[in-house]
C-alpha cells in the first residue's frame, strides 16, 4: 500500500468513526418510547398536538410493574377500598354498600366523569369529596381526612371500577366558569422558578427537567402507587408536590383552585384510559 | 397500618414430579427505614419487616434477611422444584414481632 492511499484509508477511517461517535452521541441514553402512543385530540384547538399518558414516559421496568396487577403495589389500596366498602361506619349504621350495591356496576364510569357539577352545593366535587360527603350526610360518620390511607383507598378503589374507560368531564353549563379558572390557574406562572403547569407539561414534556423527564401531567392514572413515596398518592397531594417543587406556595388540598386545576387536567387527558392504580416513579 | 392479606402467586398448582414452580410473593408492609425524621424533628423507630422464610412440607425452601433499605411492600419471586404434593408456608416477621402467615398448596401427579 502506497503511503498516500494509506493516509486516505486513514482519514476515511477517521470520517466513519466521526460519524458513529454522532450518532452514538445522539441516540444517548435509552429513552422511554412515549411517541406514537398518543390519542389525538377531540378537535383542533386543543393545547397539546397528542394526547400521551404518563406511563408512555416511564422506564420499562416501571411500566411491567403497572402492567402486572399481581405485582402492582396499588392493589393494596384496591382490597382495602373493597373492604371499607362493605363495612359499616358512623351512627346511621350504614356502608358504602348499603346504598351501592355492588361497586363494580354501580361505580363504573363514575370515576372517568370525575369532578362533576353538585346542585346542592353550587360547585363541582372530585370523587373523595364525593366520598366523604356520603359519609357525612347518609352515613353520618366522620369525613376522612385528606391523605388518609382509608380515603385513598376508597378513592383508588371507586375510580378502579372505571378502569380502561375514557376520561370525559363535562365543562358546559355551571362548570364552564370552573374550567376556565382551571384553564388559568393552568397557566399562571408560581414560585420562585417562575413556572406555570404548561412551562414544564405542555411545551418540554419528552424533555428533561435535571433528572426529571417531564410526562404531559396528565391525571387518568390517580391515585397513582409513586415508587418514590411507596404509598398511593392522590393527585391534590402531587399538584402541591409540583407547586413545591418550583418553590411556590401551594393551594391547600380539595381547595376550589385543585379542584379548578382537577377540572381543566382532566379536560386535558380527554379520551384517555382511567390506569387507576397506576404506577409511576 | 392497615393490615392486607399477602398476595401470592405460583405459576401453576398441578406439577410433575420435578418440574419446575415459579412463586412470586408480595406483602404490604411500610418498611420505615428508622433513619426518617417526623414534622417534629423526632426520628421515626425503624419498622421492617427483618425475616422472610419460606417452607415445604416443614422443610426450607426460600428465605432471607430483609434490611432497612428494602423499599415497602417487598417482593419476592423465586422458582423451586417440588417432589411431592404439600403446603408452601410463608412467613414474614417484623420489627415489632408480628407474623405475618400464608400458606398455598401443590399437587404432585
Amino acid at each position: 500500500m502506497s503511503p498516500r492511499l494509506a493516509l486516505c484509508a486513514i482519514v476515511l477511517l477517521a470520517i466513519v468513526g466521526g460519524a458513529v461517535a454522532i450518532a452514538w452521541g445522539r441516540s444517548g441514553p435509552e429513552r422511554p418510547h412515549w411517541e406514537g402512543h398518543g390519542i389525538k385530540p377531540p378537535d383542533k384547538d386543543f393545547p397539546l398536538p397528542e394526547i400521551v399518558s404518563g406511563y408512555w414516559f416511564r422506564t420499562k421496568e416501571t411500566q411491567a410493574i403497572q402492567d402486572d396487577d399481581f405485582n402492582n403495589p396499588g392493589f393494596f389500596a384496591v382490597e382495602q377500598g373493597e373492604e371499607l366498602w362493605s363495612k359499616p361506619d358512623g351512627a346511621a349504621g350504614k356502608s358504602c354498600a348499603s346504598c351501592h350495591q355492588d361497586a363494580a356496576t354501580s361505580m363504573k364510569g363514575v370515576g372517568a366523569a370525575m369532578p362533576k357539577w353538585r346542585e346542592a352545593l353550587h360547585k363541582p366535587v372530585n370523587l373523595e369529596q364525593q366520598i366523604n360527603i356520603c359519609r357525612t350526610e347518609r352515613m353520618q360518620a366522620e369525613p376522612w381526612k385528606f391523605g388518609s390511607a382509608e380515603l385513598t383507598a376508597m378513592t383508588t378503589y371507586v375510580r378502579f371500577q372505571s378502569r380502561g374507560m375514557p376520561v370525559r368531564v363535562r365543562i358546559d353549563g355551571p362548570m364552564a366558569p370552573w374550567f376556565e379558572r382551571g384553564k388559568q390557574l393552568y397557566h399562571t406562572r408560581n414560585g420562585q422558578l417562575d413556572l406555570a403547569c404548561a412551562s414544564c407539561h405542555e411545551k418540554n414534556y419528552g424533555r428533561n427537567l435535571r433528572a426529571d423527564f417531564l410526562s404531559q401531567g396528565q391525571s387518568n392514572g390517580f391515585p397513582v402507587y409513586r415508587l418514590r413515596d411507596q404509598r398511593l398518592v392522590p393527585l391534590h397531594e402531587r399538584m402541591e408536590g409540583c407547586i413545591f417543587d418550583v418553590r411556590g406556595i401551594p393551594y391547600a388540598p380539595l381547595s376550589d383552585e385543585f379542584l379548578a386545576l382537577e377540572l381543566y387536567l382532566a379536560w386535558r387527558g380527554t379520551g384517555l384510559p382511567v390506569e387507576t392504580p397506576a404506577v409511576r416513579n | 397500618m392497615a393490615e392486607t392479606k399477602p398476595r401470592i402467586r405460583l405459576d401453576k398448582k398441578e406439577v410433575r414430579k420435578g418440574q419446575i414452580v415459579d412463586v412470586k410473593t408480595l406483602v404490604s408492609h411500610v418498611m420505615e427505614t428508622g433513619l426518617r425524621k417526623d414534622a417534629a424533628g423526632k426520628v421515626v423507630p425503624r419498622m421492617i419487616i427483618n425475616t422472610f422464610n419460606c417452607e415445604f412440607n416443614g422443610q426450607f425452601v426460600f428465605g432471607c434477611d430483609l434490611e432497612s433499605a428494602v423499599s415497602a411492600n417487598p417482593y419476592f419471586e423465586f422458582k423451586f422444584k417440588p417432589m411431592e404434593s404439600g403446603t408452601l408456608k410463608f412467613t414474614w416477621i417484623d420489627d415489632e414481632g408480628v407474623r405475618i402467615e400464608a400458606a398455598e398448596t401443590i399437587t404432585v401427579v
